[in-house]
């Protein structure tokens, strides 16, 4: 067995050493009716590295891969593209194989390189402070909500509808064991939100206020009227952001007063990966950083007064502070984060904001050629690089016949929001710096067909 | 060849001397020093080209970016220097022995990182239709067959990220099992060897803690147990093999006393590596256990993450597991359950209406992870999977023999360990601890184990060698450690101040906790803030 080193009279020896018989006698605390006798049901022997890499080639090839086709899915997932040098170097076995930066004289490479992540998250997201990553967004939204209510001690918080469903459903899973109070909705396929109504909801009650920002149809909007109202009450305003790409062309959330923002990273370094492993980002105001959640690193200083990073404020975390912990978060996405980082100094800022503007350019390009379609309606006025179009038909449909046509068209509001008959035809189409003019002119056509 | 100095030094320079003159870089040959990206970098530069953006009437509703980021760029040689010079501050797997107790650091084999880069993984969407992802999803329910297989149990829920979002699925099935009895138990027993996330769990999940005593033999105490047991308590958390590195004995009688006290038993599975392909948790009377992928299936920790928290439920559970998942119909078709079609698949398939508790995350776990420890499973099969069970006890039973007679083992004399060997900082000399030995070790070349965990053992030291060492790597590792003890013996002074060869020596951490410095300031800014 390749993976294996003793070898057979190693274990014997070493069996000698210890005092015992057989390997059994080290598994005397098993007791006999516990024992497995005999081979796991089913499972073949071991097998080669050949024969596992056939098995592999076989399944990758009946799923049709983004980058094959003309692609524009999104909806908290995002197909960039990702220099090669990235998986180059998260590939590095010192940052690959190492544990998690406990002894951080023999982790400076992982601690230099979340302390820079940090900053990096901070700057993007406007805020002062932000942590070593969490899970994914929708699990870093519902550590927000939690962490409004630990400092607000409230328990009612409203989500915007146009909050992305899988992110709702989360908090509804954890709330329903909580006994947190969620105001909920389901989105208009309009061009405006429903901040009116978040506003006339805020009371001296909300913990805090949820925003997607741009939000699960793509629509951009001013959080700063929503941040006063918020600040007024007493609450906190939260904002979401799914696709941090979209920062390099528009304001930041703590620019506009949000407390808290948390994100999803995937788009810069990560990949799509059908879903995970993902990054999670979240970053706040100063002021609430001990109630933060996950991991910190922090600069020092070493014995002889060299610059040096730790893993620092860890009372707030479960191995210290356990059923007080203000999170049970442990291990994280760092591998995940450095992928982040990484594709970020490789942008810097003139390339995060060029990548913008071309995301932004392509996208607009394709809203305009789709809108000329016989009965394809936008419904955004604003958006970055992904909005939403309402077809004439069920787009849940549509995008499985443009799919046997080798077009992966886009989310449907059906796949998203099962049994709403008003989001049936609704659209959902994400245009990165990947997809050509070509492939727009393909989903058109394709469109255009089906819809006829 | 006769004047070939042996030594790598000539005896004239005085090496002595030499050791420690500064150097005009600051480096010292391979150990090279590295700036921020912040200092090093700047605004202007960018490592990746981009064709032009097309010209357009913009659409960003009025709010345009107007302030500068502060994102510093870096060409690619620069990017790919700075992040290699980074990993080479590091210590892992592939430098040496990582003998993290409760990590199980092994090998991460290469062929997974292979296949789990294949485009027909790496690069699928998670909504893309499901006759288009058809190979991934065989992935995940083929993973979820085996792990079901591996561990006796009913059913799996596999989208939970990492081993406490596991142990919280678990919980929270605990907690809607419950509900469905129309009941409510306010308190999930712990005992104190737990690991910091159970009762982190319970508390997330709403519930109050309390500590199952232990027995002077590091094992659950089971009459204390059974004495607290009552209407009140929802379940208990119990890690098998316990942190402590035993079997804990009295499972299956623990869980039958819980389930006649009408509660649930959540097992920690970070440990399943001593066990697997050996014991079937499901034998033991388990109705929930989360197995970190990252441990015993070899997916690497990445510095910290990601992991994967895959949950095996029992029969009483298994109706109340997360939403999505994945399942094979006869005509071979695998179907990704979500919202939209779970009510109608269950009343099918089941014949019981839905009682999911509801989603976790927000797509389907973690895929990546999933290729991996499938392709670890299979790569290992039946019988390599029984052998790395017995290898990795064998490993941690001759580092505990070896050890014993030079550090104090509180548990050696009860009989075997399973995976990993606990030591206790007894007999050191005055003022010398747990700490020292690890720094020491890390001058030797050496990860140092888990110290000061389980918190039921005084300065505890936690081996897990892992079935990945050879001999010879054992060997050296038994004498530095013996070499390290000795020197904690006899009160060397050196050892108080090691690391002497790291690339840093001790960390100030409390200067790092009482002055937070969290993000990278331009310097003129830190010092208007001191
Ligand atoms: C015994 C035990 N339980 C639970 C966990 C938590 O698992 P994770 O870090 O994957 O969340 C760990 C790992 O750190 C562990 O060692």
């Amino acid at each position: 067995m390749r993976y294996l080193p003793l070898t057979q009279p190693e274990r014997h020896a070493m069996l000698a050493a210890i005092g015992a018989a057989t390997i059994d006698d080290l598994f005397a605390d098993v007791p006999a009716e516990a024992r497995l006798e005999g081979p796991i049901a089913g499972l073949p022997m071991h097998a080669s590295e050949i024969a596992v890499e056939r098995h592999f080639s076989g399944l990758a090839r009946k799923n049709m891969a983004a980058s094959d086709h003309p692609f524009f899915l999104g909806a908290g997932a995002y197909k960039h593209h990702i220099p090669a040098s990235v998986d180059h170097l998260i590939q590095r076995g010192e940052f690959l194989t190492a544990y998690t930066p406990y002894q951080p004289e023999i982790a400076q490479g992982t601690l230099q390189m979340l302390f820079e992540f940090q900053t990096q998250v901070a700057r993007l997201f406007g805020c002062d402070v932000a942590n070593a990553s969490m899970y994914d967004g929708s699990t870093a939204c519902w550590e927000a909500i939690s962490m409004a209510g630990r400092i607000t001690k409230r328990n009612k918080a409203i989500l915007s509808s146009g909050l992305h469903p899988h992110y709702v459903s989360v908090a509804r899973t954890m709330a329903r064991f909580t006994g947190d109070i969620l105001q909920t909705g389901i989105p208009q396929l309009a061009a405006t939100t429903d901040s009116a109504q978040i506003l006339a909801a805020i009371d001296g009650e909300t913990s805090c206020v949820v925003i997607q920002y741009p939000d699960i149809l793509g629509r951009i909007e001013d959080l700063s009227v929503i941040a006063a109202k918020a600040h007024e009450h007493g609450a906190l305003l939260i904002a979401v952001v799914t696709e941090p790409v979209a920062l390099g062309a528009i304001k930041s959330p703590g620019e506009m007063g949000a407390d808290i923002v948390v994100g999803e990273g995937q788009s810069l370094g990560v990949g799509l990966q059908f879903g995970g492993p993902y990054v999670g980002l979240f970053a706040c105001k100063e002021k609430y950083l001990r109630q933060m959640p996950g991991r910190l690193c922090g600069q020092t200083v070493d014995a002889e007064g060299k610059r040096g990073f730790v893993l620092t404020l860890s009372t707030r975390e479960q191995h210290i502070r356990r059923e007080k912990a203000t999170s049970n978060i442990c291990t994280n996405s760092g591998l995940c984060a450095l992928a982040f980082s990484i594709h970020l100094t490789l942008l810097g800022e003139k390339g995060l904001r060029d990548l913008a503007m071309l995301n932004h350019g392509m996208a607009v390009q394709a809203a305009e050629r789709l809108a000329q379609i016989p009965g394809v309606g936008l419904i955004n006025d604003s958006f970055f690089n992904e909005f939403t179009i309402e077809l004439n038909k069920n787009a849940r449909e549509i995008i499985h016949q443009l799919a046997a046509r080798g077009v992966l068209g886009g989310v449907s509001l059906g796949r998203l929001y099962p049994g709403e008959a008003a989001l049936e035809n609704g659209l959902l189409i994400a245009v990165t710096e990947v997809v050509t003019a070509q492939d727009i002119e393909a989903l058109a056509v394709n469109l255009q067909e089906l819809m006829a | 060849m006769s004047g070939l100095n042996q030594s790598g030094w000539k005896p004239a320079m005085g090496a002595a001397e030499m050791a420690d003159a500064p150097t005009y870089t600051g480096n010292r040959a391979l150990m090279l020093e590295e700036a921020l990206i912040f200092e090093i970098g700047d605004g202007a530069t960018s490592g990746i080209d981009l064709a032009p953006a097309p010209k357009v009437t913009g659409r960003l509703g009025g709010l345009g970016r107007s302030h500068k980021i502060g994102l510093p760029g870096l060409s690619e040689p620069e990017t790919v220097r700075h992040y290699t010079r980074l990993s080479r501050q590091n210590y892992a797997i592939d430098l040496g022995l990582f003998p993290l107790g409760s990590c199980t650091m092994k090998h991460n084999p290469r062929l997974n990182e292979k296949v789990a880069r294949m485009a027909g993984f790496a690069d699928v969407h998670p909504l893309q239709p499901k006759e288009t992802v058809q190979g991934a999803l065989a992935v995940i329910n083929d993973l979820a067959h085996w792990l079901i297989a591996l561990t006796g149990m009913h059913g799996v829920a596999m989208t939970p990220k990492a081993g406490a979002h596991g142990e919280l699925c678990g919980i929270l099935c605990i907690k809607a099992a419950l509900a469905a009895r129309g009941e409510h138990r306010s308190v999930i027993l712990v005992p104190e060897s737990a690991h910091g996330t159970n009762p982190a769990t319970a508390a997330f999940a709403g519930f109050a803690v309390e500590n199952i005593p232990a027995t002077s033999e590091g094992r659950v105490d089971l009459t204390a147990l059974k004495a607290r047991l009552g209407p009140d308590v929802a379940g208990v958390m119990i890690t098998n093999p316990n942190t402590c590195g035993l079997f804990e004995r009295d499972m299956k009688h623990i869980s039958d006393a819980v389930h006649a006290a009408g509660g649930y038993v959540y097992c920690d599975g970070a440990n399943f590596n001593a066990i697997v392909g050996k014991v079937r948790p499901g034998d033991l009377g388990i109705d929930a256990m989360h197995i970190n992928l990252h441990k015993t299936f070899s997916t690497p920790h990445g510095g910290g993450g990601p992991g994967s928290g895959p949950v095996v439920l029992s029969a009483a559970l298994s109706p109340f597991g997360p939403l999505p998942y994945t399942a094979r119909t006869a005509d071979g078709v695998v179907h990704l359950i979500e919202e939209a079609d779970a009510e109608a698949f269950e009343r099918e398939h089941f014949g019981a209406p839905l009682q999911s508790f509801g989603r976790m995350t927000a797509f389907h776990g973690q895929m990546g992870m999933f290729t991996r420890a499938l392709a670890y499973i299979m790569s290992h099969g039946a019988d390599g999977l029984k052998q790395v069970a017995e290898d990795a006890v064998l490993n941690a039973n001759y580092v505990l023999r070896s050890l014993e007679d030079v550090l104090d083992a509180p548990f050696a004399h009860s009989g075997p360990c399973m995976h990993e060997a606990l030591f206790s900082d007894d007999g050191l000399a005055e003022g010398f601890s747990t700490l020292d030995i690890a720094k020491g070790l890390i001058d030797e070349g050496y990860h140092p184990m888990t110290v000061y965990f389980p918190l039921v053992v005084h300065g505890a030291m936690l081996i897990e060698p892992t079935e990945t060492e050879s001999k010879a790597a054992l060997d050296q590792f038994i004498g530095a450690m013996r070499a390290v003890a000795a020197r904690a013996k006899a009160g060397d002074p050196a050892l108080k101040s090691a690391p002497h060869f790291a690339p840093r020596r001790r960390l100030d951490e409390t200067l790092a906790a009482r002055k937070p410095v969290l993000v990278w300031k331009e310097p003129d800014r830190v010092e208007a803030n001191p």
